[in-house]
């Protein structure tokens, strides 16, 4: 690559460092961004894709290096100033404000102080040309997540960027929003625009993108030409090395088998004004079997969560039932005690208590259902006991740490989730709920958790994951259910499964609904 | 009759404080930061409006003194809060200790002083009407700035852009920030304009309620304003609501005390709380609107990375 800065790039990078005390997020990042391309960032969680582009965005301010912006030198000092060269962002962690109306929220990212009508007209009419129709009126806090993205969309377009950044855009995506996207994207590509797409959703990146730039632990370890590449060898760039697949041995018999975990038309009122009721849910999860729970996030699934973890009680005993017993009325100690283990989606604050030692948090969880093992006669705390365990788990999942027994905080995400999973694991339990088992995990952690995940089943357990990664769950899964604006369709065995057929169950499409509603009335 | 205009007016006296204070307040948590120092900020308000006036004996140069000195001691708060990112809540809690001290040590030689009052309007022929002539075109000058100020807060607030992205910041800082919003400049000056309407407030209590300088003369009505904001969800015509539905009560149990009736003064005494809160309760039912209008970032220090 030539640094020629003579303006026939849109965008070129050079150096580009940033450093975080010790860590160097981004390392001598160079980048170039041709007018009218789509330009793929890959990268595993951490490599340093979205430090690179909060840089370009003006969010955060680089240590050294340089970024030419149509062959001049730029120094993009905040946000406002990135939107005035002609870069518009589409955040992975939606920017919107729950509180006020899609309207409003497009009218704070724009600074001609037109009226908020006009700017819900001009709104209404760019949402129905690019066919990603949006009422400006509504409340962002009743949309849904595709809903949400698309006001980020048009409030990026609204902007008439020059280059469009876009952040993990498809992960909170049906496969059918995800079509429309690749769509709107291509026709903005016809339109001379750039895109710069960050992802490792390797299937798409083939798809659409022109060119692709791999990072790794800060620095760039290649570009290629995404349409030569295999998923595969794209992969090995990511990740450094061969990721091992997951191996899913089919199970026998598995229609005579005990139901450990029962949910029994259970139902929830919503527990805040935004949050998703649960309609009439009902569940069996065999020993022996993985369920997969698939929905496009927000649609319940935390919700259901709360309510099969004890996290929020039932009203009617019955609709959780643990190996038989009635569980809706007890709380998660009283459902650990009866053989269930329960994994949250947020790993800091619900699955571990940030500040606390890793072998402290494993007594935060276990204290009741390894009371012998881990408190003595007097209520006192046998440290040595619980150090080994967590020693072992650590060993058994391969967490990667910095000191013997850390705090949790201070492991990556990753390596945090390993452990945590682990924690559970590491009982045996007859049911294992677990949400989101491995988000923002990186490949080869999530290959080895899911892998965990499969064996215990396989040992006679029942394992129900909640997930938005449909890959994930047609790799793990024996039965998958899609979850839609808080209902449940029946599960799907795998066999049956296809990504067309649960993408419409989870757009919301009737098939597997009207059957359940059926069954279950 | 005259009665009834006379308790109306005192109504407004009682009230007046409350609503400038609790308004500048609801500014202020509108834009995610939560000022406990709104007591603090009054009496200063209090002893440099009365002291000015008396120094100079122009009631109107304490007004404005008034409304500088709670500016500028909110600014020490804002200074420690947004720039230094202390924690609000001790901030806030230190900075009304440290203005009822401040204040007490500045007023020693004010007390027991004959202050100077703010004149009443008076406009030949229209304030004799009766009845409408006192209640409309015969109250003191804040009074019409209490009103006035509510309306333009509500103005603001809702239909101006400038508004809105008030707003945008006390609902979530970091996606205001991701978008290019000045978050630590808006907390500024939004803290500011809730100093000056504290210190307005006080200065209400020395120049207008009891035009004299006695130590700790707020008696806790920085507090009532900071719970009408939160029990009016942060709305302004309910903190209007709210102001006169205290006062009222409040002067109506002192009445009540005055006739002498068999009900203990204590329990007479907490029925302005009990009844500003019951009502507030009952108005803010609607959880969707309750949520809708509460700024989630309430109370949260903003750092950018950078």
């Amino acid at each position: 690559m030539s640094a020629n800065h003579d303006g026939s790039n849109l965008l070129e990078v050079r150096g580009l460092t940033k450093i975080f005390g010790t860590l160097t997020a981004c390392d001598h990042i160079d980048l170039n961004i041709a007018r009218g391309e789509i330009h793929a960032l890959l990268g595993e969680n951490g490599a340093g894709k979205s430090t690179l582009v909060k840089m370009l965005f003006g969010s955060l301010e680089p240590n050294s290096g340089e970024i030419f912006w149509n062959g001049q030198a730029v120094r993009i000092t905040s946000p406002g100033a990135a939107k005035k060269l002609g870069i518009g962002m589409v955040f992975q962690h939606f920017s919107l404000f729950e509180a006020l109306t899609a309207a409003e929220n497009i009218a704070l990212s724009l600074d001609d102080g037109s009226p908020i009508s006009s700017i819900a007209a001009k709104a209404r009419a760019l949402s129905y040309s690019y066919g990603l129709p949006l009422d400006p009126e509504s409340l962002v806090g009743d949309l849904s997540v595709g809903e949400r993205q698309r006001i980020e969309i048009i409030r990026c377009l609204l902007q008439t960027p020059q280059l469009i950044i876009l952040d993990e855009p498809t992960s909170v995506l049906t496969p059918q929003e995800a079509d429309k996207l690749f769509e709107t994207l291509e026709r903005l590509r016809s339109e001379g625009k750039s895109i710069l797409y960050i992802s490792h959703r390797l299937e798409e990146v083939k798809r659409i993108c022109d060119r692709a730039t791999v990072l790794r632990h800060g620095k760039v370890v290649g570009h290629c030409n995404p349409r030569e590449e295999t998923a595969a060898s794209l992969a090995r760039m990511m990740v450094g090395n061969e990721v091992q697949a997951v191996v899913r041995a089919p199970v026998e018999g598995i229609e005579t088998a005990q139901p450990l975990l029962e949910i029994r038309g259970l139902s929830r009122k919503p527990a805040t004004p935004f949050s998703i009721p649960l309609k009439n849910i009902s569940l069996n999860v065999r020993a022996g079997e993985v369920i997969g729970i698939a929905g496009v996030a927000g649609n319940g699934q935390g919700e259901f969560f709360e309510s099969v973890s004890g996290e929020v009680l039932q009203q009617d005993a019955a609709s959780v039932r643990i190996r038989g017993k009635n569980a809706g009325s007890l709380t998660i100690t009283g459902r650990r005690l009866l053989g269930a283990a329960f994994v949250p989606e947020e790993r800091l604050g619900h699955g571990a208590a940030p500040r606390m030692k890793l072998s402290e948090n494993l007594l935060l969880s276990r204290h009741a259902t390894d009371g012998k093992a881990f408190v003595g006669t007097g209520g006192m705390v046998k440290s040595g006991a619980i150090y080994a365990a967590s020693q072992r788990i650590i060993e058994a999942m391969d967490v990667r740490k910095s000191a013997p027994d850390p705090e949790a905080a201070a492991l990556s995400g990753g390596n945090l989730q390993k452990f945590i999973v682990g924690r559970e694991l590491d009982r045996r339990p007859s049911v294992m709920v677990v949400n989101q088992p491995t988000w923002g995990v990186d490949a080869g952690a999530a290959a080895h958790i899911r892998q965990a995940l499969i064996e215990l089943s396989r040992s006679g357990s029942a394992v129900l994951v909640i997930s938005q990664d449909l890959d994930e769950l047609f790799e793990i899964s024996d039965a998958i259910a899609v979850m839609h604006n808080g209902e449940l369709s029946k599960p799907m065995p795998i066999a049956e499964a296809t990504f067309e057929k649960v993408g419409l169950l989870m757009g919301g499409a009737e098939p597997g609904h009207a059957e359940h509603t059926l069954e279950t009335a | 009759m005259d009665i009834t205009v006379n308790i109306l007016l005192t109504i407004a006296t009682a009230a007046t404080p409350l609503l400038i204070a609790a308004i500048g307040e609801l500014v202020v948590e509108r834009s995610g930061v939560l000022n406990l120092g709104v007591e603090g900020m009054m009496i200063m308000g209090a002893v440099g409006g009365f002291g000015a006036g008396y120094l100079t004996g122009s009631p109107w140069i304490g007004l404005l003194a008034a409304i500088a000195m709670g500016a500028l001691f909110s600014l020490l708060f804002a200074v420690m809060t947004l720039s230094l990112a202390t924690n609000q809540v001790a901030t806030g809690l230190s900075l009304t200790l440290l203005g009822l001290g401040l204040s007490g040590m500045m007023g020693t030689s004010f007390v027991g002083q004959p202050g100077e009052r703010l004149p009443n309007l008076y406009i030949p022929g229209v304030t004799e009407i009766p009845v409408v002539g006192k209640l409309l075109f015969g109250q003191d000058p804040i009074f019409y700035i209490s009103i006035a100020l509510t309306a333009a807060v509500m103005w603001f607030l809702f239909k101006t852009r400038t508004g809105l992205t008030l707003r945008s910041i006390g609902d979530s800082h970091a996606s205001a920030h991701a978008l290019g919003i000045h978050v630590i400049r808006y907390r500024y000056l939004s803290v500011i304009f809730g100093g000056a309407c504290a210190g307005l407030a006080g200065g209400h209590l020395s120049l207008v309620y009891t035009p004299q300088w006695v130590e700790n003369m707020t008696a806790g009505r920085g507090w009532i304003a900071l719970a009408l904001v939160v029990f009016a969800s942060w709305r302004p015509w309910r903190v209007l609501a709210g102001a006169y539905i205290f006062g009222a009560v409040w002067i109506g149990q002192l009445h009540a005390q005055a006739f002498g009736i068999p009900v203990p003064s204590q329990m007479l005494s907490s029925l302005p709380y009990l009844a500003t809160v019951v009502v507030l309760v009952l108005i803010s039912r609607n959880k969707r609107l309750t949520m809708m209008n509460t700024p989630a970032s309430l109370g949260q220090p903003f750092v950018p990375d950078r």
